[in-house]
């Protein structure tokens, strides 16, 4: 199906939509138009097809009426009033053009353009420009004023936003910009300065664009009607001509993009206003940050190597998915079965990874698969499972408009899920109340227009603590939702629950001196959570990333469940995904113990299904998790893995733990676009492809499955899917498709909660939330609506054991991680564009009383040292930790961050706790040794790497 | 005790710490039996149970008990 169109075609209806129930009906030029009641004059106008001209007004924004471009005439209305800001009412009648309105109009064109650049012809938005069209349309002839007056044609260009241009000689201060910053965004970046004739959009103070509190979302470049906004890309290329939609390949968010293209070259990339997530708005990173497809670091052919101090030979396909196939059986043959696994990544696609889960399973005959989410949010899984039923959140990111108390737990919205964070800005902006719980001052607890009415900023380590004592305020001030439990859950496991949650051990009183928080703002925050009409609580790894990761995500839904908070509009427990298909790789059986759609590996019929469909008997065992495979590694009896775009040796803790395992094995197969760290220690470097490059799709953090398009082919020639395919085959297991279509059709036949979707389907809709099957034909968006996916919901006990880890004499300080809005994981892509001129460096917060009395300055080297290693940041000497606590980002490999996380990990998942490392911070003035070794290791690989040759030219030549 | 098994004790305690939340030993261990068969690969299972065969001083009683029952 043709999934193309052109550039240029999308409708603007002039003001948003309106939701109503009743129905209003109106004549607009002599014809009946009927819309819900609240809709404008102008949009009512739209649906009938007509287009009344406007500037100021955009579907995407609250109207505003300050062009004046859109007046119309109502009969029994004096004047000419505005129709975006004037609503529909029952029996209007409404003439959209007459001599008058046209004279006005025209005379308002008049005074924009007397004051506007000329130079259309060679104007960045030739031939997509607003007030071009609406010159056109009113029929501007003449400009009676002149050009000699004064104007604002002088006014220079601020040019130093990496991603787009500000040109204020173009500008008709119609607001848009201004507007979008607060409504879509919600960072107020910018404002009108002055008034009248001197009336100017600045950023900030008055500041450049790099320098203001601009996040470069990009909203005011889409806002804009002029070029005064534009895209360094248009500028530079010129207009796109066709565009298709596509899904994001950066965070759990999934944003609709159109991705608008000249021939295969993409042009930019603009938020789709239909996308179902993120309804027309997007982030730094999916808006502009897409320029590492195209980065001269790409590899694009396969690479073979014998051992890792060897210099890289550059091969064919055929060789090298024969000598990667031959590698791996000759180690079984040495080692046994179950001596080689593989890691999925939770950045390809549902097909792709199912491909890869179905290649380990049946070429390699055994369970040794494991993805990214073990060292995110297995916890989740876990957790929620076990509680609820299903492992996956149990609303849609539109929910959080109804809810009246947010309770955000270690989760950053605005930094690592910033679409979804300004969605839920706007609903706090409307007056919900907002709980946090972390230990760090995030930009929520006192943001624009934002503050927190409580900020619970606990010790590291604590959650489990905190969440029992919630839950004991509820139970024992009897606000439970007495109704919701008896119905909806076991009464059993609630009474045993009940019991230990009261016991006062579990008091906000006696856990006050673990948890650092005063029991008072326990009592409130419980209170302002339990009384609101809809609480939803939202959480990320500052939850899962613990030796109690799954304990505290049970913790979150037994509250949810005591206080009534599921199954419907505004209330839930939404785990934010991090990756944009960790949720997919998830569904897809990435998992050692589970198979596609969450069956245990042991479970007979599901076993019986996957047999027969794949004419292979399948291992009945749990195999290793990612950590067990590192561990296995140093112990000699797991010697190969296959690698699919995860970088282990960089985000995974305890670095040099990661990078023995690496070294022990005999023959690693990465698949990726880079050369990242975890190939360095590869002998196989299979070429992988970007998002822009295959056809597929991802699930984001709302099991919203989303469609990828290719809008150009695979730089390395094949596609991943079909890379994982030879490579089984190769290994004896033969497996071929011919499109992805058919991987979703089999993934569609063997999974219950995926059997509706399909291609075609998904071409229909948009975009489909699973469960999607007979019960659900158009996907589900909102879960245990009537009841839990286990029948009644599980309270499950929550005994607080604190962390090992703990702060001692010789590691008095606890070290926190986390994410930061322009880059992205482990940067693998971000680094690679001009995000890199936001964030060039990981820092390291520090209290200034742990500053001081360390001798640490702000901008000065700190060593950080911890059980697990050492390493050597730049510091930040801030007030948004508490004294005790450092936090730092991991984005950049050479910051050695993971260096000194350990190895303790969450007791059910084994799970990393990232966010919990006893620390020494001391002055230092040289990098540490680990940072030496790094740097000489990466200098060694990639001279290696730049040593690469075709053996078949050296051959031809000799 | 190799580095591994150390490691795998401290993972299976850890399991019987958050296991732990009525005085009950016998539920508790059934659900540490539970939990270990379910998510252990059969390698990692094998090895624990020799170690609690040849030093079962080196395991909680509520964590011996567990790996006992599996047999």
């Amino acid at each position: 199906m043709d999934n193309w169109y052109r550039v240029g075609a999308e409708r603007d209806l002039g003001t948003p939509l309106v939701p109503g129930e009743s129905l209003v009906s109106l004549h607009i030029d002599g014809m009946e138009v009927t819309v819900p009641e609240g809709t404008s004059v102008m949009r009512a106008a739209s649906l009938s097809g007509t287009n009344i001209p406007k500037l100021c007004a955009t579907e995407d924004l609250e109207p505003f009426g300050s062009c004046r471009m859109c007046l119309v005439q109502i009969e029994g209305r004096p004047g000419f009033p505005a129709s975006c800001t004037t609503a529909v009412s029952e029996g209007m009648i409404v003439r959209t053009q007459s001599p008058q309105i046209a004279k006005l109009r025209r005379n308002v064109m008049e005074l924009y353009i007397s004051d506007h650049p000329l130079d259309c012809l060679t104007c960045p938005t030739n031939g997509n420009c607003e007030l071009q069209d609406m010159a056109g349309a009113v029929g501007l002839r003449e400009v009676r004023y002149g050009y000699e007056g004064e104007n604002h044609l002088d006014k220079g260009k601020d040019e130093t936003a990496p991603y787009f241009t500000f040109d204020a000689s173009k500008c008709i201060v119609c607001s848009r910009c201004v507007r979008a910053c607060e409504e879509q965004q919600g960072t107020f970046a910018l404002t009108i300065q002055g008034r009248g004739f001197d009336s100017q959009i600045v950023a900030s103070q008055n500041d450049d664009f790099a320098q203001s509190e601009c996040v470069s979302c990009g909203a005011c470049v889409k806002a804009c009607p002029t070029a005064t906004l534009t895209e360094k890309t248009i500028i530079a290329k010129g207009q796109p001509d066709k565009a298709t939609v596509t899904t994001c390949a950066y965070c759990g968010v999934g944003c609709s993009f159109r991705a608008e293209m000249q021939g295969d070259e993409l042009v930019r990339m603009v938020p789709n206003r239909d996308g179902h997530a993120n309804h027309g708005h997007a982030c730094v990173k999916g808006r502009f940050a897409f320029g590492y497809a195209t980065h001269d670091d790409r590899i694009t052919t396969p690479m073979i190597r014998d051992s890792i101090r060897d210099a890289w030979r550059e091969v064919s396909w055929e060789e090298a998915i024969s000598y990667a196939a031959k590698s791996m059986k000759d180690i079984q043959s040495k080692y046994g079965r179950k001596s080689i696994g593989g890691i999925t990544s939770s950045r390809c696609t549902n097909e792709e990874v199912f491909v890869v889960q179905k290649f380990i399973r049946g070429a390699m005959g055994n369970n040794n698969v494991d993805t990214c989410a073990r060292v995110c949010h297995s916890p989740t899984g876990y957790g929620l499972k076990t509680t609820l039923g299903e492992s996956a959140g149990t609303q849609t990111f539109d929910s959080v408009m109804k809810a009246d108390a947010i309770m955000i737990i270690g989760a950053n919205p605005t930094e690592a899920h910033p679409v979804f964070g300004s969605m839920m800005k706007r609903r706090l902006r409307q007056g919900a109340g907002l709980i946090i719980v972390d230990p760090r001052a995030t930009d929520l607890v006192d943001g624009t227009h934002i503050k927190a009415d409580q900020h619970l900023q606990l010790k590291p380590g604590t959650n489990v603590a905190v969440i029992n004592a919630l839950a004991h305020v509820v139970i024992s001030e009897g606000l439970e939702d007495k109704a919701f439990i008896e119905s909806r859950c076991e009464v059993e496991a609630y009474q045993i629950w009940r019991e230990f949650i009261a016991r006062e051990e579990n008091s906000p009183e006696a856990l006050e001196s673990v948890t650092g928080v005063a029991a008072n703002e326990i009592r409130e925050a419980a209170r302002l959570f339990a009384n609101a009409g809809n609480g939803a609580i939202y959480y990320g790894l500052g939850v899962t990333e613990h030796s109690q990761g799954s304990t505290m995500v049970m913790g979150i839904a037994n509250l949810a469940m005591a206080t009534g908070n599921i199954g419907r509009e505004g209330v839930g427990v939404n785990p934010l995904r991090g990756q944009n298909n960790v949720q997919g790789s998830c569904d897809m059986g990435s998992f050692p113990h589970e198979f596609p759609g969450y069956r245990h590996v042991s479970d007979e019929a599901t076993r019986g299904l996957f047999e027969s469909a794949w004419g292979v008997t399948l291992d009945d065992q749990p195999g290793y998790r990612i950590p067990n495979m590192f561990d296995a590694a140093i112990d000699g009896s797991f010697k190969g893995l296959y690698i699919q775009g995860e970088d282990m040796a960089q985000s995974d803790p305890d670095t040099q733990h990661v990078q023995a395992a690496l070294e022990s094995m005999e023959c690693v197969i990465v698949q990726d676009l880079f050369l990242n760290e975890t190939a360095k220690y590869a002998h196989v470097f299979l070429p992988g492809s970007s998002f822009l490059e295959k056809d597929g799709t991802f699930t984001n953090a709302e099991r919203r499955i989303s469609p990828v398009r290719k809008v150009m082919q695979p730089k390395s020639g094949k596609a991943e899917w079909q890379v994982t395919c030879e490579l089984s085959s190769a290994m004896g297991y033969p497996m071929s498709y011919e499109h992805p279509r058919e991987i979703m059709d089999e993934i569609a036949r063997l999974t219950p909660t995926f059997n509706g979707v399909s291609f075609e389907k998904l071409d229909e809709l948009g975009s489909i939330q699973w469960p999607c099957n007979d019960e659900a034909p158009l996907g589900t968006p909102m879960m245990h609506r009537e009841e839990f996916v286990r029948g009644k919901g599980y309270f499950a006990p929550t005994p607080y054991v604190p962390t090992d880890e703990r702060s001692t004499s010789r590691y008095p300080l606890l070290l926190t991680t986390g994410r930061i809005l322009s880059q992205y994981n482990v940067g693998a892509q971000t680094r690679r564009t001009h995000n890199m001129e936001f964030h060039s460096e990981d820092r390291i917060e520090i209290h200034p009383s742990d500053a001081e009395i360390r001798g640490i300055v702000h901008g000065s080297w700190v060593g950080i040292k911890s059980r697990a290693g050492e390493t050597v940041l730049r510091a930040d000497v801030t007030n948004r930790v508490l004294p005790g606590v450092v936090y730092t980002t991991f984005h950049h490999p050479e910051s050695g961050a993971n260096v000194v996380t350990t190895d303790n990990s969450d007791w059910a998942t084994n799970c990393p706790e990232y966010k919990v490392t006893a620390i020494q911070a001391y002055p230092v003035s040289s990098p540490s040794e680990w940072q030496k070794m790094f740097a000489n290791f990466h200098e060694e690989q990639t001279e290696l790497h730049n040593k690469r040759k075709r053996i078949d030219r050296v051959l031809a030549k000799s | 005790m190799t580095v591994n098994t150390d490691k795998l004790i401290r993972m299976a305690e850890q399991i019987a710490a958050n296991m732990a939340y009525t005085d009950d030993q016998a539920v508790v261990a059934a659900k540490i039996a539970d939990h270990l068969g379910r998510f252990w690969d059969p390698r990692m299972l094998q090895a624990i149970k020799e170690q609690a065969a040849s030093e079962p001083a080196s395991l909680s009683p509520v964590l011996l008990a567990a790996v006992t029952s599996l047999g």
